[in-house]
């Protein structure tokens, strides 16, 4: 990501960019040659890095209010709510914010799963990718958390139980998690300052994704390499950025939608009644996005099991690179991996509506059908589809599309 | 374009599945046997009932607030914007009525004085403990986030709240309980709190059993939510200036690209 | 040539009013941010106190906390209103009259905030029978007024008023 070429034109500019090449970097992103036929599935990179920055920057001023102490939490959080000036506004940015950033990334995953854009050669974005979804799970819990209502509480004792299923030093990690024999204001402490440190290291790994990926340039709905850069690319500015611009504003329509006509319609109204270590709540229920992770760990019968389970459940996708061979990225020609690909969507819907029902009777039997699938699709199905399938002839280039018979009977559909 | 119409239907239908799927793990759907009321809070647009309001914070103080605390309220919020929005005279003069403790004073002792609008509402007990063992050993929630904190949320409190009835012949009821149709179990240890007449309103409204349910309800809802009203009315301008950026993007996206593919 | 005139019109147009749009959105954004490290309304509602005299003897006075600072109430005694307002003008470092400095001459009521660099001055200590600031030693009179000492100004006086005879209210 070097542009040596560029030369400012002011002799100060010149001076300060032959010392720190900000201007090369800024002009680097300006002109970097993007597809010019990306649709608005590839809009979502944008909306991430804007959810981030949101993130941080209401965080940062709820930190101003907040109080980490099991005592003092749960009223800190009314006190922004009622008193500090647009606290309310501040508070509910964020806990939305939390769930349109996991919307905004489940659209982005998916995304580079139907267009193959995990593929050679870019298996290390995927793999940054991975590692940062990762890391805002990690963060949203540990968040959600901090108001210190009775989900917060039971959610934080549910997760950090997760690690007594490690045989023999799993009770030591885990009062060592908690800083005590129990979940208490020591964990509270601790998850304060981890939520508040982790969405930097998200952001210094965001900074090395979007490195990754301008080595090789982006991916494309065709799947295939641009072959002339002149016909194929735009600059990224100021094409790619209003386009991203525009498809951020109608996400913020979204966003702002939630945050002020239904602002806790996301959230659990258990989570406003303070924390209380004698009672759990009747049905404890983790946020939306973690509820498909959540049903795999409640399909094992047994404890470590369970958990085995939902770590492999994540760490499969840095495999994934691997696992799926097929030379063709596009699932737009590959008509049996295409199949697999909704499927697979469907799967992850079903298993995460198994995860906000209790585990029982047939939720229980449907989830661990799902999670069965889960794996089927990553450790069979993609291998096995890659050796077999025969996909569709490949257009020349990105500007000159060939549409197949099947293609065509697409469209009169 | 290779982009044929099919995916796209199928991507957009995964979309709204998606955001179906959200919305149901959630609880809107969960409170479909509860009494629904059309609430003038409710909407994008909705607004207190100012006069519920106040009649409802009468209701509260002369029935719920001798078990039910409101610890998160203060007297000063009865008089701020999108409250009931009593007179600074009459918050001072409401809030004169409580006795607050305070100090310690020089001597070191703590002594009684008159309420100011900057206290916080008097709890009716000293602590949970207390309030647990003078109520039959249930303790009476704290009311100044109930609504947020309940399924259903108004609508579940005033379902409650007009949910008492005879139990069913064989329904098995132990001393100090009482049946409720909305309760979890059909079984409550608050007796009924409202009847025909429990208060006499100031402004004259009829206080029968509903009115007060209602009042009371739309009083709590305020408490959990105070800036309800300052959410909605800045929700609208945001969404519709947000529109108008979104268009004027929109076309000047289109200017853009027109050089380039006429299909954005 | 017309044509694209117009077009380029259009292009102008549009773009302007979306920078000018954006710019007021943002500007906006980032209100809330700012006005959130204003005083919030809990803290605004004590920004008015009212304080009960009643049990103030003559030539005591009681401290009290407005604001997160120290007001000093003082009940003068006959000689020290007379001493306070014998001083003449030109003998002031900063010229104010008594009488300008309360509404009772019987209750002297300033915030006990020393104008140098904002210790709490000692009350009956220093040589003009009024406070005395420990930090760098200014001096200041049964007025308040700074008669000694690296203080620049008299001690402030804050918006104060008589609710009744023995009620006054700070703020």
């Amino acid at each position: 990501m070097s542009d040596h070429t560029y030369t400012p034109s002011s002799k100060f500019g010149k001076w300060f960019n032959d010392r720190l090449p900000l201007l090369s970097l800024s002009a680097h992103f300006r002109e970097y040659p993007t597809p010019k036929n990306l649709n608005y599935w590839w809009t979502f990179g944008a909306i991430l890095t804007f959810c981030l920055v949101a993130q941080i920057a209401t965080g940062i001023v709820l930190a101003m209010h907040y109080v980490a102490h099991a005592d003092l939490a749960f009223d800190s959080i009314e006190h922004i709510m009622r008193d500090v000036n647009y606290g309310w506004l501040l508070r509910y940015l964020h806990s939305n914010g939390s769930s349109m950033f996991f919307l905004a990334v489940y659209v982005h995953i998916f995304r580079s799963l139907f267009y193959g854009s995990h593929k050679s050669p870019r298996e290390i974005i995927w793999i940054l990718g991975v590692l940062i979804y990762i890391l805002m799970m990690a963060t949203a819990f540990m968040g959600y958390v901090l108001p210190w209502g009775q989900m917060s509480f039971w959610a934080a004792t549910v997760i950090t139980n997760l690690f007594t299923a490690i045989p023999l030093i799993g009770e030591s990690i885990t009062t060592w998690f908690w800083g005590g024999y129990a979940v208490d204001n020591p964990t509270l402490n601790r998850f304060y300052s981890l939520h508040y440190l982790v969405p930097f290291l998200i952001l210094g790994l965001v900074i090395l994704h979007i490195w990754a990926l301008h080595v090789p340039g982006n991916n494309n709905p065709t799947g295939i390499e641009i072959k002339q850069p002149s016909k194929g690319t735009i600059p990224f500015h100021p094409h790619i950025t209003i386009k991203d611009l525009f498809a951020l504003l109608v996400f913020l329509i979204i966003f702002l939608g939630f945050v002020f006509f239904s602002p806790d319609v996301l959230g659990h109204p258990d989570n406003y009644i303070p924390a209380n270590p004698m009672v759990t709540p009747y049905h404890i229920v983790p946020e939306w996005y973690l509820l498909p992770f959540y049903a795999i760990l409640r399909s094992v019968p047994d404890k470590l099991g369970g958990v085995v389970l939902l770590f492999a459940s994540l760490l499969i996708l840095l495999a994934l690179p691997w696992l799926d061979r097929s030379k063709v990225r596009s699932a737009v020609f590959r008509p049996i991996y295409k199949q697999f690909f909704w499927l697979f969507v469907i799967d992850i819907l079903v298993l995460g509506y198994m995860g906000a029902m209790p585990a029982e009777g047939t939720y229980l039997l449907i989830a661990r059908i799902g999670t069965a699938y889960y794996f089927l699709h990553f450790l069979i199905i993609l291998p096995f589809v890659s050796l077999v399938e025969k996909t569709d002839p490949l257009p020349a280039s990105i500007s000159e599309p060939v549409l197949t018979e099947k293609d065509k009977s697409d469209v009169s559909e | 374009m290779f982009q044929n119409k099919f995916l796209y239907f199928k991507a957009n239908l995964a979309f709204s599945l998606f955001f179906l799927f959200i919305i149901s793990s959630t609880n809107l759907f969960a409170d479909t046997e509860l009494l629904k009321v059309n609430w003038k809070f409710q909407g994008i647009t909705g607004k207190f009932d100012r006069s519920s309001l106040q009649r409802g914070y009468q209701v509260y103080n002369e029935v719920c607030s001798s078990c039910h605390s409101m610890r998160l309220l203060s007297y000063r919020n009865l008089g701020e914007k999108g409250g009931p929005e009593f007179s600074a005279d009459q918050v001072k003069a409401i809030a004169a009525t409580f006795e607050v403790t305070d100090g310690p004073d020089n001597q070191g002792e703590m002594f009684t004085r008159p309420g100011k609008p900057s206290d916080k509402f008097v709890l009716p007990y000293p602590n949970v403990q207390a309030s647990t063992a003078a109520n039959g050993g249930a303790y009476p929630p704290d009311m100044s986030v109930l609504v947020k904190a309940r399924k259903g949320g108004a609508n579940y409190i005033y379902s409650v709240l007009m949910g008492y009835d005879e139990p069913p012949q064989d329904f098995k009821l132990e001393e100090g309980v009482y049946y409720n149709k909305y309760m979890d179990g059909n079984k409550i240890k608050m007796s009924k709190p409202l009847l025909d007449g429990s208060v006499d309103y100031v402004d004259g409204t009829n206080a029968t059993e509903d009115q007060m349910a209602k009042d009371v309800t739309v009083f709590l809802t305020w408490a959990a939510d105070p800036h309800l009203e300052a959410r909605h009315k800045t929700g609208v301008k945001v969404l519709i200036f947000l529109i108008i950026l979104t268009g004027l993007v929109y076309l000047s996206m289109k200017r853009l690209w027109s050089r380039i593919d006429p299909e954005v | 040539m017309d044509e694209s005139g117009k077009k380029n019109n259009r292009r102008d147009f549009l773009f302007t009013a979306s920078y000018t749009v954006g710019a007021v959105g943002l500007g906006a954004t980032v209100w809330p941010f700012i006005d959130q490290m204003n005083p919030d309304s809990s803290v605004k509602a004590l920004a008015k106190i009212e304080v009960d005299l009643s049990q103030v003897e003559l030539g005591k006075s009681i401290t009290v906390l407005w604001r997160g600072k120290p007001v000093f109430i003082k009940r003068r005694t006959k000689s020290e209103i007379s001493e306070a307002q014998a001083v003449s003008l030109e003998e002031l470092k900063d010229p104010q009259k008594d009488e300008d400095r309360v509404k009772n001459p019987e209750w002297l009521v300033m915030l006990g905030i020393c104008t140098h660099l904002g210790c709490v001055p000692l009350a009956n200590k220093g040589e003009y029978n009024g406070w005395f600031c420990p930090c760098h030693g200014s001096h200041y009179d049964t007025s308040g007024r700074i008669r000694k000492g690296p203080a620049p100004v008299n001690m402030e006086i804050p918006r104060y008023e008589f609710v009744d005879n023995n009620t006054i209210k700070i703020g």
